[in-house]
């Protein structure tokens, strides 16, 4: 295929040497001066020299993929091959490029709008199916590009133009469908945490399999603040859990704080005299299989809990692309495969002479 | 009966000495009898002697009806000729009615002094209300006017099965085999084609197999021993062109079709879809061929089965949807940006009785309007439509050929009456096949993503992989030649038009329209579409050898039509439009050539009978 050729070529005379900047489209950036959406492209842009070296990809085989809404304009400012689809729908177009193109890194950008409600099922279907493309989640708790109104992440009783008594329903959290769905991976990270949203980003990068990150994004016009009471870095320390594998759940700009099991829900505990010491704690182990844990941690958050950020869920099954490339290339290694005569006068045939 | 008067009295001569030039048979019964088995296996009997053939199959959507009631009838009707035929015919002349219900939905089809069998097992007080008769219909003069031939099916096939051990329940399934044997001997055929074809397809269960054939020997022995007729009815063989046949429905055409696409084109075929009816089988069958690169994705919904094709297409792919009406709606708005992005996919409609879930099993034309006008914009696609099953095959590799060179979604129309009916089809040498040239842009230094070939107005398909041409598209409107997004009124002006000639110059790269008949002119045309083909052709053949001045076309094309559409309409008087909905075509033809064209719109759920369409030829005449 020419096109395996050309990726031959790039691979010898390319050392996958990129900088942030070979990354950037030079496309004038239209989203509103302060938006979190600024921080998400730079830390991509950062995330993806350190990828492509490390998978070594050319930049060429990466592609950016998107719905509609704010988050989905992301894929004009990367200097990548990109494809901006119709709402809800960029799963589905990455799919099909991922299984008909297996070579390609794919990413996915998409929003609470975009990928939780009206495209709701597309991301369900592509995290348990677990196709190989990582899907970046803009969750600002909001419709920004319709101006306002309230979304499927919406706390309840939310007061916007389409709610200005407050809404009556109660939001759906990213990750705990994530987990629902057994997604491989499963992450969360802040917009303004810049370096852990980096290093989420090249997580996800890095995964085999469909890898989702929610990103806790502040729209500064239409949801200011929305994230503020734990996002904020005066109180990020006391309000966030950063999960790490393998090491208990501790929390607190001390490092002072603590979850532990009470009965079957997590209590936050003092550590240290008269409290809690860290063999009391839940260690974090995100190659688990099971998703219980995982589920219950996505579950916690304000008021009673520190809110977790980082990687809920990283396990390894293969991919759907991958398995369903090995049905093809054993078909195609039978003896007589691809033989379009034989197939054509395959059956009950008869000859007019 | 596709017949005219005098082939019927040749044929009615020809009866008494036992050879007949077509017989239409038909098959009916409970929706769990298994007619349509007994149907295709008859079909392949009769294909295999070498008999031109043409079928129906006719069944509820249920997958098992209430039983014995009439919504429960399930039906399959074969034409097997010793000439060329083209429907599967109007009216049958013989009948299996496996009971009352099957009688009640199906005789009065049947010509007078048809033969008729009956399953007088079946007619019991209950099964008989069922059906809504209040008299047993074969003590009084209902059935007068047929050949009656009662037999206790049921038990006789509990007899012949009982050997096997096998359970009541079980053995009593075999009866429709037992029908068959019938009627293959009422046809002068041997059962060992069809005895060869039970143990195949019984093969993993090898007691039903052995009670199957038992059953259908019982038949086939029962009707010789009785001489259920008075003399067997032999069909010759037909006159076909020369080579190599296979009996082949319309969705296995189609599928056959797009791998060959993929293996003309040397892509892969990516295949996105989500089940429906009448298009499943395309799904069953392609996703047995992945040794011809042909990956099948079965979609959680209609909407990820055409953005699958679509992000298949972006990365060089053939990318291919297959759906119904239903299905077809909820794929617009991707279809849509199919329109926008330029990339080459193709979307195929089986179409179906409508509007809504409507009638999934029946056959209707009523998806025209969708195909070409449906969606939001100015939104330009090809259109195309097979007019046989044969087509579907060479109809699918133009499909192709077309989306590839002119960078252009096509649309490929389907029904359900050609999707499931069968016909003999002359298997084509690959090596005579078109092959589909793709070129990929892989010259940065020229490359823009809108700039457009001068002579199709294509753009570059230009994939990922491909180093310094790293683009985006999507479906905010573009700027001609960079593709950048642009919202100027002016530029949208100009790339609205684009689009529209684009797809009109697919004109220039099609086959002129031919006209059947008189192609200079003359009284009446009658300008068919999709599958009425059939019906068209042979009632048009029929009305002129009577002298009538009709001649026929048909269009494989519906959008853009053959260049020399509007210059054949010219010719003739009148113009005569036979559609299965209410005159989809006839709006389009009258919009684009202000031509008075008249309509012939019925929605029965079957396609056209030639009969009834002599007879609206005639009243034009």
């Amino acid at each position: 295929m020419a096109v395996s050729k050309e990726t031959t070529r790039a691979e010898t005379v390319q050392p996958f040497k990129y900088a942030k900047e070979d990354f950037s489209s030079g496309q004038v950036v239209r989203w509103c001066p302060g938006c979190g959406d600024y921080s998400i492209l730079a830390q991509m842009q950062k995330a993806l020299p350190n990828l492509c070296a490390k998978l070594k990809i050319p930049r060429e085989n990466v592609v950016f993929i998107s719905g509609i809404g704010c988050s989905s304009r992301f894929p004009y400012y990367m200097k990548t091959y990109g494809f901006h689809g119709i709402h809800g729908r960029a799963p589905t177009f990455a799919t099909g490029l991922k299984i008909a193109r297996p070579e390609l890194q794919v990413w996915v950008m998409t929003g609470d709008g975009d990928g939780l409600s009206i495209g709701g099922n597309h991301l369900l279907h592509a995290l348990r199916r677990n196709v190989d493309i990582k899907i970046v989640l803009f969750n600002n708790r909001i419709y920004g590009l319709t101006k306002g109104q309230y979304s499927p992440t919406s706390e309840f009783g939310k007061k916007t133009k389409s709610s200005p008594v407050g809404t009556v329903e109660r939001p759906v959290h990213p990750v705990s469908i994530a987990l629902a769905a057994e997604a491989t991976f499963v992450a969360r990270a802040i917009d303004r945490d810049t370096k852990h949203l980096q290093e989420i980003l090249e997580r996800a990068g890095e995964h085999k399999g469909s890898a989702f990150v929610e990103v806790f994004q502040n729209c500064n016009i239409f949801n200011d603040g929305a994230f503020d009471s734990f996002a904020e870095l005066a109180v990020r320390k006391d309000k966030t859990l950063v999960l790490e594998h393998g090491k208990p759940l501790v929390f607190g700009k001390d490092r002072d704080k603590g979850i532990r099991f009470r009965g079957i829900k997590p209590e936050v505990v003092s550590l240290g005299k008269g409290g809690a010491s860290e063999a009391d704690l839940i260690v974090h182990n995100e190659k688990e299989e099971l998703p219980t844990l995982a589920y219950m941690l996505a579950q916690m958050g304000e008021p009673d809990y520190p809110v977790p950020i980082g990687v809920f869920r990283a396990v390894e099954r293969p991919t759907y692309d991958s398995l369903l490339h090995e049905q093809v290339k054993e078909a195609r290694a039978r003896p007589g495969a691809g033989d379009l005569q034989a197939l054509l006068d395959a059956g009950d045939v008869w000859t007019v002479e | 009966m596709d017949l005219s008067t005098e082939e019927t009295s040749t044929r009615k001569k020809a009866r008494a000495s036992q050879t007949s030039e077509a017989v239409i048979v038909r098959f009916a019964g409970d929706s769990g009898d298994g007619m349509q088995l007994t149907g295709s296996l008859f079909t392949q009997d009769s294909a295999l002697v070498g008999n031109d053939i043409s079928t129906l199959p006719d069944f509820p959507a249920e997958i098992r009806a209430p039983q014995g009631t009439l919504a429960g009838v399930s039906g399959f009707q074969l034409n097997f000729s010793s000439r060329d035929i083209k429907t599967p015919g109007d009216a049958p002349d013989a009948l299996v009615a496996m009971n009352p219900a099957a009688l009640k939905v199906n005789v009065g089809d049947l010509v007078p002094g048809g033969l008729l069998i009956i399953n007088s097992d079946a007619f019991g007080a209950n099964s008989l209300k069922k059906a809504g008769y209040e008299h047993d219909p074969r003590e009084d003069l209902t059935l007068s006017s047929y050949k009656v031939v009662s037999v206790p099916i049921g038990t006789m096939t509990l007899r012949a099965a009982h050997p096997t051990g096998l359970g009541q329940k079980d053995a009593a399934r075999c009866k429709n085999m037992f029908a068959l044997g019938l009627m293959l001997w009422v046809y002068d055929r041997t059962p060992d084609t069809t005895l060869r074809m039970i143990a195949e397809k019984f093969r993993r269960k090898p007691q039903i197999a052995e009670a199957n054939k038992l059953a259908l020997l019982a038949g086939y022995n029962y009707a010789d021993t009785t001489e259920i007729v008075p003399s067997q009815v032999r069909v010759r063989k037909a006159a076909l062109p020369k080579g190599k046949y296979r009996m082949i429905t319309g969705d296995e055409a189609t599928a056959l079709g797009f791998i060959a696409a993929a293996k003309l084109a040397n892509r892969p075929l990516v295949y996105g879809s989500y089940p429906i009816t009448p298009a499943s089988e395309i799904l069953h069958e392609l996703a047995k061929h992945k040794d011809f690169n042909v990956i099948t994705f079965q979609a959680e919904d209609e909407i990820s089965a055409i953005g699958a094709a679509i992000g298949a297409a972006f990365g060089g792919a053939l990318g291919l949807t297959g759906t119904s009406g239903p299905g077809f709606a909820l794929k617009s708005e991707a279809l849509g940006l199919a329109v926008m992005t330029e990339l080459p996919i193709v979307v195929i409609n089986v179409q179906r009785g409508g509007p809504s879930t409507g009638l999934p099993t029946k056959t209707e034309q009523a998806d025209l309007f969708q195909a070409v006008l449906g969606r939001n914009g100015e939104c330009p696609v090809c259109v195309v439509a097979p007019a046989t099953p044969s087509e579907c095959f060479t109809m699918a590799i133009e499909a192709f050929r077309i989306a590839t060179k002119h960078m252009v979604p096509v649309v490929y129309l389907s029904d359900a009456y050609l999707a499931n009916g069968a016909e003999p089809w002359l298997i084509p040498n690959v090596d005579d096949l078109p092959r589909i040239q793709i070129n990929f842009h892989t010259d940065p230094a020229t490359f823009q993503p809108y700039r457009r070939d001068p002579r199709t107005l294509a753009r570059p398909w230009a994939i990922p992989g491909v180093p310094g041409m790293e683009h985006r598209v999507g479906g905010l409107e573009k700027q001609d030649v960079t593709g950048e997004v642009c919202y100027d009124g002016q530029n949208h002006d100009t790339m609205v038009r684009l689009r529209a000639e684009k797809v009109a110059r697919i004109a220039d790269d099609i086959p002129p329209l031919r006209v059947s008949g008189d192609p200079e002119g003359g009284d009446l045309l009658v300008v068919g579409w999709g599958s009425t083909y059939g019906a068209i052709d042979q009632a048009v053949a029929n009305v002129r050898r009577r002298g009538g001045n009709v001649s026929a076309t048909h269009l494989r094309y519906l959008n853009p039509f053959p260049a020399n559409l509007g210059e054949i309409l010219g010719r003739f008087e009148r113009i005569l439009v036979p559609e299965i909905n209410l005159g989809q075509l006839r709006t389009l033809l009258r919009a684009q050539f202000l031509v008075d064209a008249v309509g012939y719109n019925v929605m029965r759920c079957q396609p056209f009978s030639i009969r009834e369409m002599e007879k609206k030829i005639k009243e034009l005449l």
